[in-house]
């Protein structure tokens, strides 16, 4: 898809930046944009590190089983696929309680360590598996019990009740993922 | 509420403290262990690098040539008919697309119309209940080579739709109650 969509995205900026006399702006957003992916790597080479080895510290011990028996009901049910693999699924509950709590940096490790191990067992490397599309439609939807991103920038903005919005993103986030999840469920019923 | 701004300063530590305990009481080398695992951390993200690189800069030619603010003025009638005020349609848009971009717009909406009106109600519940969507489908299909991308992004579009929609209701409906 990105082998369409991403020439597409940089032929049109150009076309337009033309047309528009911002061709300027285009080159210095090129060296800029460049420069903010290398700093944004490296943030993400600090928390990948630090989540990815307290993982494998908590994949060691048995704190790993007790959550993954608490989310198995509905592991099991978003992703059959996987039903007797215990590794993947394990994999997949801390990422789910990872997002839960709101550890967006400890999410995403653990998310595309599933990733992985649900690669290893895809028979077509190029597609994406019915479970691993459920898989990043759970963690586009961003279910987290604690806003902490939002909460603090109302906060630093001097909002009178920073958590004021808890309810209204649990209602909205839960709408959005039963969308989300619905329309996923159905697409793979429809094999597509 | 102010406990739940506590909550949100405990979670990281003690949930590091709880991994540790386990791993101790069940006598392991958490140190060794937790290399390990930092070890293989390296390796995803060399592996996610050259992917960030290049949507950076299809992004960062999308915004910078302008023509994303005329796909704003496009989709504006999409938006129009879900009944999103206009005030928030540039957020709407760039949400699924970039995570610092549509958090500098956001606190920008916020400082404008002030945290705790209407729209900065709206604009923190549209944060707090989306995802910048393309970012974490790029990331997690490139992390494993995955071509064929099926319909998710559809899915996860739709998921954001509804999520942006229930925001700007649900307050709408709030605050006439209350």
């Amino acid at each position: 898809m990105l082998n369409i969509i991403w020439p597409i995205f940089i032929i049109i900026s150009y076309i337009y930046a033309i047309f528009s006399g911002r061709l300027e702006n285009v080159n210095n957003a090129i060296f800029e944009y460049t420069k903010t992916a290398v700093e944004l790597t490296i943030t993400l080479l600090g928390t990948m590190c630090l989540w990815n080895g307290l993982m494998e510290i908590a994949s060691n011990t048995k704190l790993i089983n007790r959550i993954n028996k608490i989310l198995s009901p509905l592991v099991n049910f978003l992703f059959p696929e996987n039903k007797n693999n215990k590794k993947i699924h394990e994999e997949i509950s801390m990422n789910i309680v990872a997002n839960m709590l709101g550890l967006g940096n400890a999410a995403t490790p653990l998310g595309l360590k599933a990733m992985k191990s649900m690669q290893d067992n895809n028979k077509n490397k190029e597609r994406l598996t019915d479970d691993m599309a459920t898989f990043i439609i759970l963690n586009t939807a961003s279910i987290q019990i604690i806003p902490t991103t939002v909460i603090s920038i109302r906060m630093s903005l001097g909002s009178l009740q920073p958590t004021k919005i808890i309810f209204a993103v649990w209602f909205s986030t839960i709408c959005a993922a039963i969308v989300g999840l619905a329309i996923t469920k159905i697409c793979i019923k429809l094999k597509l | 509420m102010k406990f739940l701004n506590y909550i949100s300063i405990f979670a990281v530590p003690t949930a590091i403290l709880i991994i540790l305990l386990y791993g101790i009481f069940e006598r392991k080398n958490v140190f060794d262990i937790f290399l390990k695992g930092a070890n293989d951390g390296i390796k995803m993200v060399i592996k996610i690098f050259p992917t960030l690189v290049g949507l950076f800069l299809a992004i960062g030619a999308l915004s910078s040539s302008g023509i994303l603010d005329f796909i704003i003025n496009l989709i504006k009638l999409v938006l129009n008919f879900a009944k999103i005020p206009a005030e928030i349609m540039p957020l709407a848009i760039l949400r699924p697309i970039s995570g610092s971009g549509s958090i500098a717009v956001a606190t920008d909406l916020m400082k404008k119309f002030g945290v705790d009106s209407l729209i900065g109600l709206m604009v923190g519940t549209i944060m707090g209940s989306t995802e910048t969507t393309l970012y974490t489908i790029a990331v997690y299909t490139s992390s494993v080579n995955i071509k064929k991308i099926r319909f998710i992004l559809f899915a996860a579009l739709a998921a954001d739709l509804t999520g942006m929609i229930v925001s700007v209701a649900i307050w709408r409906i709030l605050l006439r109650i209350f």
